[in-house]
């Protein structure tokens, strides 16, 4: 245990300060909606672009993933994922709402 | 950094387990797999959340039926839990014994419970007031992501108690090392995805 | 209380209970309604029970259970998803024949099947063949080849393995119960809401479809996932991706598919169930439902689906093109990329199954641009495999002879995609028979000559003896000749105007060609039959027709390798790879058939039960939800849950086999490679190839 002492603090410092970015970005969106601090599409889009910043929060602090620790397989899938989940959620919205607009 | 040096997601034990590390190599990746593929399944669940936005057929929509303080207050638990999960990777990389394991783990297990509890009370009350799933499309929508969310917090749950078990029956083991490191991904997933239902569905619906 | 008063509370309370314990099901659930019907249930009742019958009588349920149900070895799982893949061809291929036979009995009459039985009938004939046959029988390709390919001595998770098998079987099941107990959904393979939902199919039908659907999902993305990690983590040592070869190559782009492709379907089907069992409303008319994103979601999943189907057809080709040319792969670098196209490029294009859905026409001309596109790599291909052989000493054996079958065929189906990839023309075509004609003339070309290709080329390899190759011949000529006869009227007929699944037509021009194409049904039922035939006399002259030292079309991969039958644990030791064709290399450089250093032993998985088990729980537990018996549901779900649990507790899970047995085994069979005559290819069919390889150079 003593030799790895130093990796230990090191990793913990990981999850404690993963864990306080988490705790801001999370307070900040929250608050931002309760005190309606602008008009909705602009707080619609602070708290996705806050929501975005905590997901990558936790995949860098409490996942461990990065560019250059990572394998290059993780990456690639998590590449291959994103443009995947993009292309479905955004190809859905897309057609559906086209359908919706030309049935009004 | 060579290529043998990389790491896969999650904790890794490189350092201070190599066997179990090379072991453990193959079966994360796998895992990694199928969380993409629970990736797709809970984006097309936001997908049909957005299509059916509009589809409140009369019935309460998103304002009618949120309630901020109880998101809130989920939101901690479910956040906090996935620290002390994380606490407890570390308790078993680097702690002698599993005393203080067993500590974390108990503590992630309470916290995912009482988020369940939370989000179980909330449905009842919406149930009660005549905003059921068979309401109207949005509220089956609304539905089908956030209890979907749900059973995989309690399937996480479920395999936080099998985990205690094991490690009670074998000690920390290669198998349970790597079930334990597996869990650990599944559970800041599911925390990940939370942060997309407080955000798109929660907040979004509270914004208007 | 009166005595009557007493006996109608016991009688409510007796019907009670039976309705608890057996939900919706009794006697009226046989299918009384049809002759055709009553024919169906009847031969799936004496099909199983002289199964079960044959392996009593002949003692043999120990060695089922312990050979091959509980078997996790890659091998045996690969030959029984093939095995069942067969059996559900045979069921399928049936169907469509009907289809014909009524379609060219009904112009201005009846026919013989009544309209809700035929819409049964191509329900059926569509899930099956996609789900239970097209997927089962890749898989099972891929299960027994890819990791003799790679250098491995199974695939990574071969417990899960044997869960994706019975799963699918347990899939498989509840189709073939079907046809003995209530009715399936009439709403074709791709179930659309609103007329799937509880409000205009209330009975059993659309339920029965959900969870068999449901089943064989599960299974294909677990396979998926197991396919990939083993190609990504368990290559023999030096073989780079780019080493790989081709069957591999798309048995990886395959596998990924099938875990992305997975969910949506996943998510359709489930919604679905959702709206019928829980009165939600996800797809209803009305109460906000959509019924459009149904087809969205189902077709996220169809349309990837579909390249899921044809790529490993397209690694089959690569193999079998290259080795009966005698010719290294044109193009390999290529091929790869253009295999890593097809599969991105397949989550573009999904929109071109409803282009009349009512999009307006910007969001239709990007998908079929996007469609189009997806000609370009395919076309690199095609390319690539003409250029193989051109330069190449072709030899006309059963598997290259589909091969061949497949490049004008696919080609010309392909043409007619492009075709529907217009979207005005598609507004032509849309829900003719034209439609039908292309899919089949990229199924049938393309997967499942692939498919046939595949099991005559590795068939040797899996059994030890080579198959009758005049009975393939007359089996190609009657699939070739079939698919001609049965499908082109099918492309006249849909620009003439005839609807798809139609139980009836009204237009007397239409009989002619309609009677042709049933007569073409036959011929091809003519050629599963001859399959059939082929592969019983092969079996009866097994003894002159055995390779034993394995490599009788002087193959390229690493699996001609090793002797044939494959011993369990594949390679004795692991080979060191380098560069691609890695057999033939060794075969040029004469460092084939050699002792390796020293040998080993080697841990290989137990059998296990869990496999089994999960099938049969998630058997029962779909069953259960069909005839709503909720104990049985949670039952299921216990057993199924219990026992994946229960596992994670074992702990001695592997056996050795000592180095002796295996050098005394290598050492008989190096012997045997010695003592063997190197055949040229002229000899390749004759009971003088023994399955070694004369190395020309």
């Amino acid at each position: 245990m003593k030799k790895h002492s130093d990796t230990y603090r090191r990793e913990l410092r990981r999850y404690v300060l993963g864990l306080a970015f988490a705790v801001l970005l999370t307070g900040a969106a929250f608050a931002a909606v309760l005190w309606h601090i602008a008009s909705p599409p602009i707080l619609l889009g602070l708290v996705f672009g806050l929501g975005l910043l905590q997901v990558i929060v936790h995949f860098h602090f409490f996942l461990h993933i990065g560019l250059k620790k990572s394998t290059r397989d993780d990456l690639q899938l998590i590449l291959f994922s994103t443009l995947i989940i993009l292309l479905m959620v955004g190809g859905t919205l897309v057609i559906l709402m086209n359908l919706r607009h030309r049935m009004m | 950094m060579t290529a043998e040096e990389r790491l896969h997601p999650g904790l890794n034990l490189h350092h201070t387990d190599p066997h179990a590390h090379a072991a453990a190599v193959g079966p994360l990746f796998g895992f990694w797999l199928f969380l993409m593929s629970d990736a797709i399944i809970f984006a097309l669940l936001f997908a049909t959340y957005g299509v059916l936005l509009h589809g409140t057929a009369g019935g309460p929509g998103p304002e009618g039926v949120f309630h901020i303080g109880s998101i809130a207050i989920q939101t901690a638990l479910l956040l906090a839990s996935s620290f002390t999960f994380g606490m407890a990777s570390l308790s078993m990389k680097y702690g002698r014994g599993t005393g203080k394991l067993f500590g974390w783990l108990a503590v992630t297990l309470m916290l995912g419970l009482g988020f369940l509890g939370m989000e179980l009370h909330d449905f009842t009350t919406m149930i009660a007031a005549g905003a059921g799933p068979d309401r109207s499309g949005f509220l089956s929508a609304f539905f089908a992501l956030v209890a979907t969310h749900g059973l995989h917090v309690l399937s996480g749950s479920v395999w936080l108690v099998v985990m205690i078990a094991q490690i009670k029956v074998f000690g920390l083991d290669l198998r349970v090392k790597t079930n334990l490191m597996r869990l650990g991904l599944f559970w800041h997933f599911l925390d990940i995805i939370w942060v997309g239902i407080f955000s798109v569905v929660y907040l979004h619906g509270l914004i208007g | 209380m009166t005595t009557l008063q007493k006996k109608g509370r016991i009688m409510t309370e007796t019907h009670d209970l039976w309705h608890l314990l057996l939900g919706n099901l009794s006697l009226d659930a046989l299918p009384t309604y049809s002759m055709v019907a009553m024919a169906g249930a009847a031969m799936v009742v004496l099909g199983v029970l002289s199964v079960l019958g044959l392996i009593t009588y002949l003692r043999k349920w120990g060695y089922m259970w312990t050979e091959w149900f509980t078997s996790v070895d890659h091998k045996r799982i690969g030959i029984m998803y093939v095995a069942l893949a067969m059996v559900m061809l045979t069921r399928g291929l049936m169907e469509g024949v009907l289809m014909r036979l009524q379609q060219a009995d009904a112009v201005n009459a009846p026919g013989f099947l009544a309209p809700d039985h035929f819409g049964q009938i191509f329900t059926t004939h569509g899930t099956i063949m996609i789900l239970f046959m097209a997927m089962p029988f890749l898989t099972g390709l891929i299960n027994y080849v890819m990791p003799l390919q790679i250098g491995a001595r199974d695939v990574a998770f071969p417990v899960l393995n044997s869960i994706s098998l019975w799963l699918t079987t347990g899939g498989a099941g509840i189709m073939m119960v079907s046809l003995v107990l209530g009715k399936f959904s009439t709403g074709g393979w791709s179930g659309y809401p609103p007329y799937t939902e509880a409000a205009f199919q209330p009975g059993v039908g659309p339920d029965y479809w959900i969870w068999a659907v449901t089943l064989s999902s599960i299974g294909a993305m677990l396979s998926g996932i197991n396919f990939t990690v083993t190609i990504y983590k368990h290559r023999a040592p030096g073989m780079r991706l780019m080493d790989m070869p081709l069957f591999t190559w798309t048995a990886l782009c395959t596998s990924i598919l099938m875990i992305f492709a997975m969910p949506p379907l996943t998510v359709a089907t489930a919604l679905l169930a959702l709206d019928r069992y829980l009165g939600m409303h996800f797809f209803t008319n009305g109460m906000g439902g959509n019924m459009m994103n149904y087809a969205n979601l189902f077709w996220l999943f169809g349309h990837p689906e579909v390249y899921i189907l044809i790529l490993p057809a397209f690694g089959v080709y690569s193999e079998v093109i290259s080795v009966f040319s005698s010719k290294r792969l044109y193009g390999y670098t290529s091929l790869v990329w253009a295999t890593m196209c097809i599969a991105v490029l397949s989550f573009t294009v999904w929109l071109h199954h409803f282009f009349t859905m009512g999009q307006d026409a910007n969001v239709n001309a990007a998908f079929g641009i996007a469609t189009m596109t997806i000609g370009i790599p395919t076309g690199v291909k095609v390319y690539d495999w003409l250029l193989t052989m051109y330069r190449g000493r072709v030899r006309f054996s059963v598997p290259m002879l589909f091969a061949l079958a497949f490049l004008v065929s696919f080609v010309i189906g392909g043409m007619t995609g492009i075709i529907l990839a217009v979207p005005p023309l598609d507004y032509m075509v849309h829900n003719t028979v034209f439609l039908i004609a292309h899919f089949h003339n990229m199924l049938i070309p393309g997967l499942l000559f692939g498919m046939i290709a595949g099991y005559q080329f590795w068939f040797p390899k899996a059994f030890g003896f080579r198959l009758n190759e005049r009975w393939g011949r007359i089996a190609f000529v009657f699939w070739v000749a079939g698919f001609y006869v049965t499908f082109m009227p099918l492309y006249v007929l849909g620009l003439e105007g005839l609807p798809r699944r139609s139980q009836e037509a009204f237009n007397a021009g239409f009989e002619p060609l309609l009677i042709v194409a049933a007569f073409g049904a036959l011929l091809l039922l003519s050629g599963l039959a001859s399959l059939f035939v082929q592969l019983w006399v092969s079996v009866r002259d097994r003894d002159r027709s055995r390779v034993p030292v394995g490599d009788p079309w002087d193959g390229r991969g690493l699996e001609w390798s090793l002797p044939a039958p494959v011993p369990e644990y594949n390679f004795a030791s692991l080979p060191q790879v380098q560069g691609r064709d890695a057999f033939m290399t060794m075969k040029e450089k004469g460092t084939a058939y050699r002792h390796p250093e020293h040998y080993e032993s080697i841990a290989i998985p137990m059998n296990s039960a869990l496999g089994p088990i999960v099938g049969l729980a998630g058997g029962v537990c779909a069953f259960a939800l069909v005839w709503h018996m909720w104990w049985a549901v949670i039952a299921g779900l216990v057993v199924a849950w219990g026992a994946v649990i229960a596992r994670s507790f074992a702990r001695n899970t592997e056996r050795i086999i000592p180095a002796e047995n295996i050098a005394a085994q290598q050492g008989a069979w190096l012997q045997m490679a010695r003592d063997a005559r190197a055949v040229p290819r002229e000899l390749e069919f004759t009971p003088e190839n023994k399955g070694l390889a004369e190395v020309v150079t």
